[in-house]
């Protein structure tokens, strides 16, 4: 994920022109152009194998799963549970009770908040996060603080948006009981040193949640070398459909953990004395799951992998390290993030635009940006701006689309003279 | 969709330079003065509107606060179109707005004035909300004010 990558280095293996191809929805025209998407860390797009596989499952294989004896409900949990599978194999966990499908990275953080955080911690505790976290790494712990009584801490950033590491070290301690750290950060694309986090939380006894929602579609993510008590990510960011994610957790600590939420699926037995839950993963995915969004899931990893995750990242290094040095050649164009080690992301303002114009602008030439504060206020509030834009790569993207948005910058600075 | 349409030389010039800006204080002349905050969760858009009242009427007004051009340029031509008038005025006032900004067929009424300028906006549904909140947080002030007077 190192953005250390000349934009002039070796030519191209990787051939995004034919990727391309595999997203229908790219050959679309907005406002009369052909369209650039530059915001896949908001959403990715999926692909035709994504598209087809869901397609193939709603039209032959939907039934309820893990409930019939029927053909297709067996058909139904054979493939969601082939997609867990599809899962576990992806994250290099233990075994396939280490993955609870969820609805995406929020859910998967609400779950450990709620199921781990709080029946545990107490006045005293302390949960540890940075300031660079987006607001579903931040609001969940917050209400567990308002639950427990214990106390939310807040480890730094620097100017260019890196964690200051010391200040996150002195802040562990004793009563450290949990971090929860992006891998990568959403409004900036930092990278952060999570295996180094990771060390140190244990070495004080603190269990870790990794928030990948950023890092899966940029990185080959191994739960096991990362050594993460918890790890978390969205379907929709790594071209999977929406309303589908991972909660990754270790089977310990999961296996002790209460349910979350109640209902079928869940149990074992019910009665109106005692009830029995189910085992893991089961015990934490109550009710109907989104079984198709699994298979669509189980897809865009088959897909991601046959790209090969470590060729996307090369690519989107080298269009984040081109687009870096064209838009630092813009007058009034400041970057905001600059981090030593980025995925992905190039966050910036233009002097005299608010971030809101400029995204309006940029669509009426055809180029989808996200402008605002990327639901993380707090990163928005150390740099003292309201919003910035926000262009992201994805393995799609191309240097003509640096181009077009560069053109699209020059016509914004136009339109505000 | 035009950009020029939305874009106009008065709202830019609007936006770079923006007209009744700044806070209207208590002791300044005396009478209170009313005063609401509109924030836009979703752009992050926020401005402060300072009404000091004469009776029914809008003696001064000014706003502060950060946004894009267009919510920027309708607080400035906003404060200039309802300075001096009667409440009721200003109610029909932001309804002619309102309407102006979300129906395709409005054609801009003489008593419009200078905010006929905002007509480019409707192409924009997105941008919508940028033109109302400095309305919504008049109102909210007039409102708050007819409840409970907050002064400054």
């Amino acid at each position: 994920m190192a953005a250390n990558v000349s934009p002039f280095s070796a030519p191209e293996a990787y051939d995004a022109a034919r990727v391309r191809r595999d997203f229908p929805i790219l050959a679309t025209q907005v406002n009369g152009h052909p369209l650039v998407y530059l915001d896949s860390a908001a959403s990715s797009q999926r692909p035709l194998p994504v598209l087809r596989a869901v397609e193939d499952y709603e039209t032959h294989s939907h039934a309820n799963v893990h409930r019939g004896v029927h053909a297709l409900s067996q058909a139904a949990t054979s493939a969601f549970e082939g997609a867990r599978e599809r899962a576990r194999r992806f994250l290099n966990a233990r075994s396939i009770r280490e993955i609870i499908f969820v609805r995406g990275t929020t859910e998967a953080i609400n779950l450990v908040a709620q199921s781990y955080a709080r029946p545990r911690f107490g006045p005293g505790d302390e949960i540890l996060i940075s300031a660079l976290e987006h607001h579903a790494n931040i609001v969940p712990w917050q209400m567990v603080c308002e639950q427990t009584g214990c106390t939310l801490k807040v480890a730094p950033i620097n100017r260019r948006g890196e964690l200051l590491y010391e200040e996150f070290e002195e802040l562990l301690g004793p009563r450290t009981r949990l971090v929860a750290i992006a891998h990568v950060s959403n409004a900036l694309g930092t990278v952060l040193p999570v295996k180094r986090i990771v060390e140190a939380a244990h070495a004080h006894g603190a269990v870790v949640l990794v928030d990948g929602a950023q890092a899966v579609p940029h990185s080959r993510v191994d739960v096991r070398a990362l050594d993460a008590d918890f790890y978390a990510f969205s379907g929709h960011k790594m071209y999977a459909p929406t309303g589908i994610g991972v909660l990754y957790g270790r089977e310990e600590l999961l296996a002790a953990m209460p349910p979350w939420q109640g209902g079928g699926e869940m149990i074992l037995t019910v009665s109106f004395d005692r009830t029995t839950y189910n085992e893991l993963p089961w015990k934490f995915e109550a009710g109907t799951p989104n079984i198709s969004g699994a298979v669509g899931l189980g897809a865009a990893m088959d897909y991601l992998e046959s790209l090969g995750v470590e060729a996307v990242a090369a690519h989107e290094a080298r269009l984040l390290a081109l687009a870096t040095a064209e838009l630092a050649r813009i007058p009034g164009i400041e970057l905001v993030g600059t981090a030593a080690s980025k995925a992905s992301v190039l966050s910036f303002t233009l002097a005299g635009v608010h971030a809101h114009d400029l995204g309006t602008i940029l669509d009426t030439e055809g180029i989808a940006v996200r402008t605002g504060h990327h639901c993380a206020m707090p990163v928005m509030t150390f740099f003292g701006i309201p919003a910035t834009a926000r262009a992201s790569f994805g393995c799609y993207n191309t240097e003509d689309d640096v181009a077009r948005l560069v053109a699209g910058l020059g016509r914004v600075r136009e339109v505000f003279g | 969709m035009d950009l020029k349409e939305l874009y106009r030389d008065v709202i830019l010039d609007h936006n770079r330079h923006p007209r009744n800006f700044g806070r209207l204080e208590s002791e300044d002349r005396g009478g209170e003065v009313l005063h609401a905050d509109g924030h836009n969760p979703l752009c992050g858009d926020r401005l402060s509107v300072y009404v000091r009242l004469n009776g029914e009427r809008i003696e001064d007004i000014r706003f502060e606060g950060s946004g894009c051009a267009i919510s920027t340029a309708s607080a400035s031509l906003m404060t200039e179109a309802v300075k001096g008038k009667e409440r009721a005025a200003v109610a029909r006032l932001f309804d002619q707005v309102h309407r102006l900004l979300t129906h395709h067929d409005a054609t801009p009424d003489a008593a419009l004035g200078k905010l006929a300028a905002l007509s480019g906006v409707h192409e924009f549904p997105a941008r919508v909300k940028c033109a109302t909140l400095s309305w919504h947080t008049l109102n909210a002030a007039l409102e708050h004010g007819s409840a409970t007077v907050s002064t400054e």
